[in-house]
């Protein structure tokens, strides 16, 4: 398995990296988004202070997490919202099925759900004969071509302005080719405005589920998601169970810290509170709501105190952002639901990390992202711990493939390096051979062969400094 | 120390200063000599244990670690010609020995490691004299110096002293060159997209040498520059700094 899906991300992203349009796509966008994100936090103190503040309430929530979440549904029931928990993604698929079905509902328009992409309900829901039509302009587009979300924040990303007249020419009845951005956002609304009047339900995500009121907060730039909650009778929230925070005086700092690290906006376009059905007397909104609750392997990540920072996420895609790597190959490459850094820990924390071994190989070790995490998600060393986790069985942990993604070949080739490397006179002469030698090591060996795809092969000095100093007789301890 | 600069310390030479770049081992012996400090190389000096770190393989990074650690009993100051294995020394062995017997002495021995240009800017406050011809170089930060370590721009404050010498600004300074270790070759083409727009970023400054505090990344740049027959050269900070400012 190991060996299989190793090539899998390398093979993914070398393709990738030979897509000059994609490529220029994302460096374009990214190098955008983060001098947008730097002009939003112009006195380091403040994005520390700011940092401080929303890692510690995302921290002291998690630590509250049950009793948080009790007092959450408690309240959400109080105020007329039905909770459900799913343990698993398909059960989550079931329940809404089982939603819809109950009030006779067929069409469901959709705001964005990154949890809804990890339950892959679209294509659930089709398989029952249920419409499910995504409103988010990104979203739609992507929706068009039948392609997944390449960025958990602009799903479309991966596309030019080009691109996307050329597909609405192609696919949207009746609309003629242009590449005036306004006149294609039209031609979405035109057809987007009827779905939201025609649909039966309506399915939108959380950032943040507020447990003294019961209150889901949706947070949204252009519109869709207030319509997709508010105007079909009924109305089905989906989220992780970490989203959650204690008061409602938490969200602020959350909110501000989000739009910031994610689009450079200091505050978004909308900001939407959900407290409830329509209630007695008033004009609009759903008649039901529903909130579905997804575990999908997060009681397991929050049982391990040093994985459970992956749980402080606010999905601003901050790290993707400013990850060299995701600049470079685009979301795809990674053939999972969430891309880049927080991809590369959560995903094998979900699958398992046998199963996602080449996902956890796949970074330099930069620190970017965890540098730039608004809930300082130590995202390096949580991937070290992962590469730990696949080859080791016995670390105690309840980590999900633990060990799986042990090589015999990785095994004998570290116990060999750490029996030369702790033998300084072993050591020595390795060091004597590559001086003397090194120049002669065919270009083709290899992990030389990996090297010099692209760069020269590095020749040892002739002598070393260890020989140098022993040669010049200074002073040794 | 009590305050006042240190008289003597161990100088600890990292492998890949040993093998390819013993030249910036020797200059930055010569640099802290030059300082009024001396410098005891202790035998027996390896590798830090970053590469098994980082892939997972803690017990054998132990292993190795442990007998570097041995080699520096004394209590003086470990200065490294390297931020990355600096930062490993000081950052991560902490880490690597949580809950070992032997966590108490590993974690004396953590507190006393520094980066060459942090010691020097730091500790010694030393000034720099500039005899070299003018020139225009360029600065690579290494991601680990600067993000496990936390250098704070030492590096730069040097060179900033030198008289004859222009510091023109890379663009994404900060941006990994696509060395990490095993990953430029677990990852070839992704490491090589990487290492290529980073010389490319570095030939566009107009500089005639790109500097840095990594063997890693010199390295790296250094293969990927020649692979393309670039007139731009990089050089290892201590290197550097040692030629400037020695009389020829
Ligand atoms: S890991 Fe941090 S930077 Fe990345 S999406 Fe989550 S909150 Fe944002």
């Amino acid at each position: 398995m190991h060996a299989e899906t190793e090539v899998h991300f390398r093979d993914a992203a070398a393709k990738a990296l030979l897509d000059p349009q994609l490529r220029a796509n994302f460096r374009r966008a990214m190098d955008g988004l983060i001098t947008k994100r730097k002009a939003q936090f112009p006195d380091p103190r403040d994005l520390q202070d700011l940092r401080d503040l929303s890692t510690a309430i995302r921290s002291r929530s998690l630590l509250n997490l049950p009793e948080l979440l009790e007092q959450f549904e408690a309240n959400c029931t109080k105020n007329g919202i039905k909770v459900h928990w799913a343990e698993t993604c398909e059960q989550a698929n079931e329940l809404i099925l089982g939603i819809m079905q109950a009030k006779g509902a067929k069409t469901l328009v959709k705001g964005k759900s990154m949890v809804s992409e990890e339950m892959h309900l679209n294509a659930f829901l089709e398989s029952k004969g249920i419409e499910a039509l995504e409103s988010d302009l990104g979203e739609y587009i992507i929706q068009l071509d039948g392609e997944t979300p390449s960025h958990i924040i602009m799903p479309a990303i991966h596309k030019n302005k080009d691109q996307i007249a050329r597909q609405f020419s192609q696919k949207i009845k009746d609309a003629k080719y242009t590449e005036d951005v306004d006149e294609l956002t039209a031609m979405a609304r035109k057809v987007l405005r009827q779905k939201f009047l025609d649909a039966d339900a309506g399915l939108s995500g959380v950032n943040f589920a507020v447990a003294e009121t019961g209150t889901l907060c949706l947070v949204e730039n252009e519109g869709n998601g207030r319509m997709s909650t508010h105007v079909p009778p009924l109305h089905i929230a989906v989220m992780g169970l970490e989203k959650v925070v204690a008061r409602l005086e938490d969200v602020a700092p959350l909110y501000a810290i989000l739009t910031r690290s994610a689009t450079g906006q200091a505050v978004s376009t909308y900001f939407n509170m959900i407290t409830g059905p329509r209630g007695a007397g008033e004009k609009d909104g759903p008649q039901e709501v529903h909130l579905v609750i997804l575990d999908n392997g997060r009681s397991r990540i929050y049982a391990d105190p040093q994985l459970r920072a992956t749980l402080r996420c606010i999905r601003c895609g901050a790290c993707m952002n400013h990850c060299p790597v995701y600049t470079r190959v685009g979301g795809h490459a990674y053939e999972a639901v969430y891309p880049g850094p927080i991809g590369k820990i959560l995903t094998p924390q979900m699958e398992g990390v046998g199963v996602r071994h080449d996902l956890i190989h796949g970074s330099s070790l930069c620190g970017a992202c965890g540098e730039v995490c608004p809930v300082e998600i130590p995202i390096p060393e949580i991937l070290v711990r992962l590469r730990r986790e696949a080859t080791h069985e016995d670390l105690g942990s309840t980590v999900a493939g633990k060990g799986t993604g042990r090589t015999a070949t990785e095994d004998w080739a570290w116990r060999l390096w750490a029996g030369v490397t702790k033998r300084p006179v072993l050591y020595r002469i390795a060091t004597w051979f590559a001086t003397r030698f090194g120049k002669a090591l065919p270009a083709g060996a290899p992990l030389i062969k990996n090297w010099t795809q692209s760069r020269t092969k590095p020749v040892p000095a002739r002598r070393s400094l260890s020989e140098r100093m022993r040669a010049e007789g200074g002073p040794h301890a | 120390m009590n305050g006042s600069k240190p008289k003597k310390v161990y100088f600890y030479g990292t492998c890949l200063v040993d093998l390819f770049f013993p030249d910036a081992g020797m200059a930055g012996i010569q640099l802290l000599r030059e300082a009024g400090v001396e410098v005891v190389f202790p035998e027996g000096q390896t590798c830090c244990g970053q590469p098994a770190f980082n892939c997972g393989y803690w017990e054998e990074a132990r292993e190795v670690a442990r007998t570097q650690v041995a080699l520096f009993p004394q209590d003086l100051p470990v200065v490294l010609p390297s931020g990355s294995c600096a930062g490993m020394m000081k950052v991560h062995y902490p880490e690597l020995f949580h809950g070992q017997p032997d966590e108490a002495k590993v974690r004396a021995f953590s507190a006393r490691v520094y980066e060459l240009t942090q010691f020097l800017v730091d500790v010694l406050d030393v000034k720099l004299k500039d005899l070299g011809e003018p020139v225009k170089v360029t600065w690579h930060s290494s991601c680990h110096a600067v993000r496990d370590l936390g250098l704070k721009g030492e590096p730069q404050a040097l060179i900033g002293q030198l008289a004859h010498v222009e510091l023109a600004p890379l663009t994404r300074e900060h941006e990994c060159c696509g060395f990490g270790g095993t990953f430029s070759v677990r990852q070839p083409e992704i490491s090589a997209a990487m290492s290529c727009d980073k010389a490319a970023d570095a030939e566009a400054t107009g500089a005639s040498v790109v500097l840095s505090t990594d063997g890693g990344c010199l390295l790296n740049v250094n293969g990927t520059l020649e692979a393309k027959n670039s007139k731009l050269k990089v050089q290892h900070v201590a290197e550097f700094l040692w030629e400037r400012t020695r009389a020829r």
